[in-house]
């Protein structure tokens, strides 16, 4: 029998970083759809540097920026017991960075895609920015937020190198799925790697499957 | 009465633009800024509302102040008392017919003004529907009663009517004249529909490459000579063919093709696209009396 342990694990990490950076992603989303600061194509390129990026370029500089030995590492280790790297926690914010790209471009393109003329009517209605955000922006772009979070969701449970980099491979505390699979291949148990694989390739694949039929309005279609 | 001066360097299609006027609205009145599009219309209307900043100015509405730049002055359209319908409506989809008026209403503002409006643009019936599943004219309702839950101190229309068809064009005047004297709006319409702006303002401001080139009743602004026609219609000349030593214009009025005879000189003055009002002197007009429809 196969240990659950890994791909619950990636479930917990993809879970808590896809709520995370739907946190995070709106008002970023939100600041560059509407911002005329010349900082935002700068802003723009770090966000979607991670698309490019190797994984692992990302996940050396986290791995010697929080090292212990490093100052900033050394700092946060002493003043808060706070340990980066090859920790749960030093994955959640590798994978918020990670996948930070695919959770703010769909936001940030249903942002574009509303006429301005939504925002600026609720303000003449004396409605503030916030409110307006929460009950008419948000709710005309739920596609997008459905979007964002699915393929956060999905990108966070495919990830590997970045994992690799700053978690090892430490039984229920960084060894999430992809990891698992490479440790068992490793060690010639195709068998297990291959269970593992299948599990993903199901999960990704209901994941992604319901996101478009929601998209294109087909489960709509149905229940009707 | 509401004061504006408005000074603006716009960026329009050939360059920049010099938009620059200073007008006074009268409370109660209905007032219609005109002018080709690019003239600056729109501009004025959004910076009234706080959307748009000027470079210079002064807005003030009855006694309070809106806008000053002198005096470092601003207030944010959510402390102007404004009610706007945009051209596209700006109708939020993810809401219904009632909900939509709903959310305009202020804090601790009693709801009933939103089913008296309802009544009003007679859409009672259609207030649990999605604004998106609405015909253009039902929007155009609804967009204006949401301006009016506020009872704003000013109503702007920024060519509410341009996207609808004719006929229902002429209703949803009505509606808009019936709002006006009910609620003893002060409002200022963009148009470029002399039709519109003949049967609704009282008050013209006529404005060229952003400067008011001339402001007065629309009788004042598009007559030259002041007529005393028993009858005349506005419209717009489709075709002109030349018969003999007379003209025929055919204009536009409304729907109706109308055939006016124009003498060589007068015909010639006159071009295919051209505005132009038909004016008939009394002699012996038919009167028929139409069928209850």
């Amino acid at each position: 029998m196969i240990e659950w342990g890994p791909i619950i694990l990636s479930f917990k990490l993809a879970a808590l970083t896809t709520l995370l950076l739907l946190i995070l992603a709106i008002p970023l989303a939100y600041w560059l759809s509407y911002t005329k600061s010349i900082s935002k194509p700068i802003i723009e390129t770090l966000v979607s540097m991670p698309l490019v990026l190797p994984p692992t370029v990302l996940g050396f500089y986290l791995l010697v920026a929080f090292s212990p030995e490093n100052s900033f590492g050394h700092f946060l280790d002493q003043v808060f017991n706070f340990r980066l790297v090859f920790s749960f926690g030093g994955l959640v914010f590798a994978s918020l960075i990670y996948s930070l790209p695919f959770m703010v471009h769909p936001i940030q393109a249903g942002f574009n895609s509303l006429p301005e003329s939504y925002s600026e009517a609720s303000y003449i209605m004396g409605k503030s920015k916030l409110r307006t955000l929460f009950k008419v922006l948000l709710p005309n772009i739920k596609a997008s937020l459905l979007t964002g979070i699915v393929l956060a969701f999905a990108h966070t449970i495919g990830e590997f190198g970045v994992v690799l980099m700053i978690g090892g491979n430490i039984p229920d505390k960084t060894r999430v799925a992809s990891i698992a699979i490479y440790d068992e291949v490793e060690s010639l148990n195709y068998d297990t790697a291959n269970i593992y694989s299948l599990i993903l390739f199901t999960i990704t694949f209901l994941i992604l499957l319901t996101v478009y039929l929601t998209n294109d309005g087909y489960l709509k279609r149905f229940w009707k | 009465m509401i004061k504006v001066t408005l000074n603006k360097t716009l960026d329009a299609a050939d360059g920049k633009m010099e938009l620059d006027v200073s007008f006074q609205v009268l409370k109660g009145s209905l007032t219609t800024i005109y002018g080709e599009s690019g003239a600056g219309k729109t501009s004025i209307l959004r910076m009234l509302s706080g959307l748009l900043d000027p470079d210079k100015g002064h807005i003030e509405v009855n006694g309070n102040l809106w806008y000053d730049h002198s005096a470092g002055k601003k207030l944010p359209p959510q402390k102007r008392k404004i009610g706007y319908v945009f051209q596209d409506y700006a109708l939020f989809p993810n809401m219904t017919v009632r909900e939509n008026l709903s959310y305009a209403l202020d804090k601790g503002q009693s709801p009933e003004i939103v089913d008296e409006l309802l009544d009003i643009i007679e859409l009672r019936n259609l207030e649990t529907r999605k604004s998106d599943t609405l015909s253009g004219g039902q929007k155009q309702r609804v967009a204006l009663a949401r301006a009016l839950v506020r009872k704003p101190d000013i109503l702007l229309l920024d060519e509410p009517l341009s996207a609808l068809d004719t006929s229902i064009r002429s209703k949803l005047q009505d509606y808009i004249l019936k709002v006006h004297d009910k609620f003893e709006l002060t409002t200022i319409l963009v148009s470029h529909d002399l039709p519109e702006i003949f049967k609704m303002s009282d008050t013209i401001l006529f404005l060229v490459n952003g400067k008011i080139e001339k402001s007065g009743p629309p009788s004042d602004i598009f007559l030259k000579n002041n007529i005393s026609g028993k009858y005349r219609f506005t419209g717009t000349i489709i075709e002109k063919t030349k018969n003999d030593v007379v003209y025929i214009i055919g204009v536009l009025v409304d729907n109706n093709l109308i055939k006016v005879i124009a003498t060589e000189e007068e015909g010639a003055f006159l071009e295919i696209g051209d505005k132009v009002l038909v004016v008939s002197k009394a002699f012996n007009p038919l009167i028929i009396k139409m069928e209850e429809q």
